[in-house]
């Protein structure tokens, strides 16, 4: 048989259908849901007197709009409870496997609780009406984001129509350095290959440093694909893939997880195979990254400074780093580690797993916030993730560091609830995307990693976090 | 879905690139529960000089006049130029939404993010891929020339520009039919409802644990 790409075999693997175009249906095995992209579809469903298909494929949770602090008062916000509370009531007439409601022990973002319930299994497709569902795929799922009118049609229909993606293999080997961690890789993956980049492929990391990477690694990388323009990324499975679902709430057990287990190690691109695209990289000159624009590929090395536009030959391109700069409130060649920053956000679907809090509390331990910061939140992926974290004491040290310890939930990602930034104000934050207004109308956001992030805060600005003893 | 088949129509240039949904429709206002209504919210931040809250009236705020969608000459404009990548970042719908709802039919550019574009042909919402050249030339034209419009035909799939030079565009063949004709995805997928069925019990014996 010929050799196949990982994506080759889950996609072969869930067809159902194609048209004489080559649109295909595709079989969907996880359907996780949340608030904001979701009443629509239930509405839609029940306007055209339609029953969700599988009922059981659906795992939810409420995680954009909810607060992260005093849940004693519920949620302050009129439009918010009522968006809510809508998924509650949608749930509660629809069905799902499981829901995780406000305030729910495992309540938390979509995308750290369906891995860590055991939700997101090797070989599944997975689909959520939210951009960042690429994160599934550092278990070796065809995982990606959809719009609303999709999100009706796989309730509808348990399958979505696509077009099969060209591959691309982004193969990063090497040791990474002490103090760089995932979020500086896939940072400077995207700085190479730009937010187009990756436009129209499903994107497969793969070489040893993706490999020595730990599964919330992993997330971190595949969670950011998207960021470079890929709706999937993907990982191959290896024994810490298997390791990390053994005994998961919805892992398979017993008899079936063998058999699980045995198909699991199939998924891998086969010796030989071929893909559209070949991007590598070398682990070892990664640096700490830090953006500085208002594009995820607008980005640099701790030790580097702002580019100036003037060297910028392509027009469009000028124009979009000058209005960048001016709207962070940034000059050229200013060295990066001279940006002060007023606020700090560790959070986020893309690091807010126990291994990001530990990276940032390693740092924290035993310092304190610069007078300079503002606010550092501290908020974690999950109630699961929140409740190990405070058995290893990691809320202390936060505590004790002048950070503030939260709720779980998607908080200054996005913004979409009381935690904002201010016009003008300038965070570190570990999330993933440094738009305009994306953490608060006229907020200036640079993405870093968690430790880079704790640096930052200690700091009162970017501050290179190798240089810390 | 309302079926798009031809349209000449006012043209309107959004001159950068990477354009991302959360410029085209702030996180604020994905809080409705709503489809509709999204239009006035359309590049909010962009568009007004303050910050916009659901629920509000927007008749009354101030408007930033250097916004191109705020100058005179491009109001009514149905087509949106582009450049690249537009559409970047989140899968809100709630973008194409704004877009239809403002009174976009057509966006032209030379390329858009996967999801953005995608989610486009669910709302009778056309995007065009045209090589970059083209793209810079329509910008040119459009720049130089007040009431500048262009004639778009999804059945011939060709742009018509005012000088008479015709474009031919492609999409793909499915998509370009369900457009046409207006057609629901979901019922075109339920005539293939056997072999959904077929398919997942074929699973069901073979991945007996997605099932638990």
């Amino acid at each position: 048989m010929q050799a196949q790409t990982l994506y080759e075999k889950l996609w072969s693997s869930h067809v159902v259908h194609v048209e004489d175009d080559g649109t295909a249906l595709i079989y969907i095995d996880r359907h996780l849901v949340h608030e904001v992209t979701s009443p629509q579809a239930f509405e839609g469903l029940k306007l055209a007197g339609r029953k969700p298909w599988r009922v059981d494929s659906i795992v939810a949770t409420a995680d954009h709009n909810t607060p992260t602090d005093h849940w004693d008062k519920g949620i302050q916000d009129p439009v918010s409870r009522q968006q809510v509370e809508t998924l509650d009531s949608n749930i509660r007439e629809v069905g799902a496997l499981a829901y995780f409601p406000f305030k729910d022990a495992r309540q938390g973002i979509v995308h750290v609780i369906g891995p860590e319930n055991g939700a997101t299994l090797p070989g599944m497709t997975v689909v959520c009406g939210d951009s960042h569902t690429s994160t599934h795929g550092a278990f070796a799922c065809l995982a990606h984001g959809i719009g609303t009118s999709e999100v009706e049609h796989v309730m509808a229909t348990q399958c979505l129509l696509q077009k099969k993606s060209k591959t691309m293999l982004i193969r990063v080997d090497g040791k990474l350095g002490a103090g760089v961690t995932a979020k500086d890789v896939v940072l400077a993956i995207i700085g190479k290959i730009g937010t187009a980049g990756g436009t129209g492929y499903a994107m497969e990391f793969g070489g040893s440093a993706i490999r020595s990477l730990s599964m919330e690694g992993r997330m971190t990388i595949c969670n950011m694909a998207i960021e470079a323009g890929a709706r999937a990324g993907l990982v191959a499975v290896d024994d810490q893939t298997i390791a990390y679902l053994k005994d998961r709430p919805f892992s398979p057990r017993g008899e079936n997880w063998d058999r699980a287990v045995e198909y699991w190690r199939t998924l891998h691109s086969d010796d030989g195979a071929v893909f559209d695209a070949v991007v590598e990289l070398d682990a070892a000159q990664i640096k700490p990254q830090v953006t500085w624009g208002t594009s995820p590929e607008m980005v640099a090395a701790i030790d580097g400074t702002v580019p100036d536009p003037a060297l910028e030959k392509d027009p469009v391109k000028r124009e979009g780093m000058e209005r960048a700069l001016q709207y962070m409130g940034l000059t050229p060649r200013t060295p990066i580690n001279k940006i002060a920053i007023d606020k700090v956000f560790i959070g986020s679907c893309t690091n807010s797993r126990i291994e990001d809090l530990r990276a940032a509390a390693a740092v924290a331990k035993g310092r304190r916030k610069a007078d300079n910061v503002k606010l550092v939140l501290v908020v974690p992926g999950s109630g699961l993730v929140k409740r190990q974290a405070e058995a290893e004491g990691l809320d202390k040290v936060f505590v004790a560091a002048g950070f503030e310890w939260r709720e779980p939930g998607c908080s200054m990602c996005l913004a979409m609830n009381a935690d904002r930034l201010e016009p003008g104000e300038r965070c570190a934050s570990t999330s993933n995307r440094n738009f305009e207004g994306r953490q608060g109308a006229g907020g200036r956001t640079h993405l870093v990693s968690p430790a880079m992030a704790a640096a930052a805060a200690i700091a009162g600005h970017f501050a290179d976090v190798r240089e810390l003893a | 879905m309302k079926p798009f088949t031809k349209l000449d129509g006012l043209v309107a240039p959004m001159d950068r690139a990477n354009v991302d949904t959360d410029a085209i429709i702030p996180k604020q206002f994905l809080k409705s529960i709503k489809r509709s209504g999204f239009g006035p919210n359309l590049f909010d931040e962009w568009r007004y000089m303050d910050v916009g809250q659901p629920g509000e009236d927007n008749s009354g705020r101030p408007k930033n006049p250097d916004f191109v969608l705020n100058q005179p000459r491009y109001q009514g404009a149905q087509v949106l130029l582009t450049r690249d990548n537009f559409g970047c970042g989140s899968s809100r719908e709630h973008a194409p939404w704004a877009l239809e709802d403002f009174g976009f039919r057509v966006l032209i550019g030379p390329s858009f993010a996967d999801i953005f574009f995608n989610n486009c042909f669910k709302n009778g919402l056309l995007p065009i891929k045209l090589a970059a050249d083209e793209v810079d030339a329509l910008f040119a034209q459009c720049h130089a020339t007040i009431g500048y419009r262009l004639n778009v035909d999804l059945d011939a799939m060709t742009i018509t520009r005012p000088d008479g030079k015709v474009i031919p565009f492609d999409v793909d063949p499915f998509r370009r039919e369900c457009l046409l004709n207006g057609w629901d995805d979901i019922g075109l997928t339920l005539r293939h409802a056997d072999k959904i069925r077929d398919f997942e019990a074929r699973r069901r014996i073979d991945q007996p644990w997605l099932f638990a």
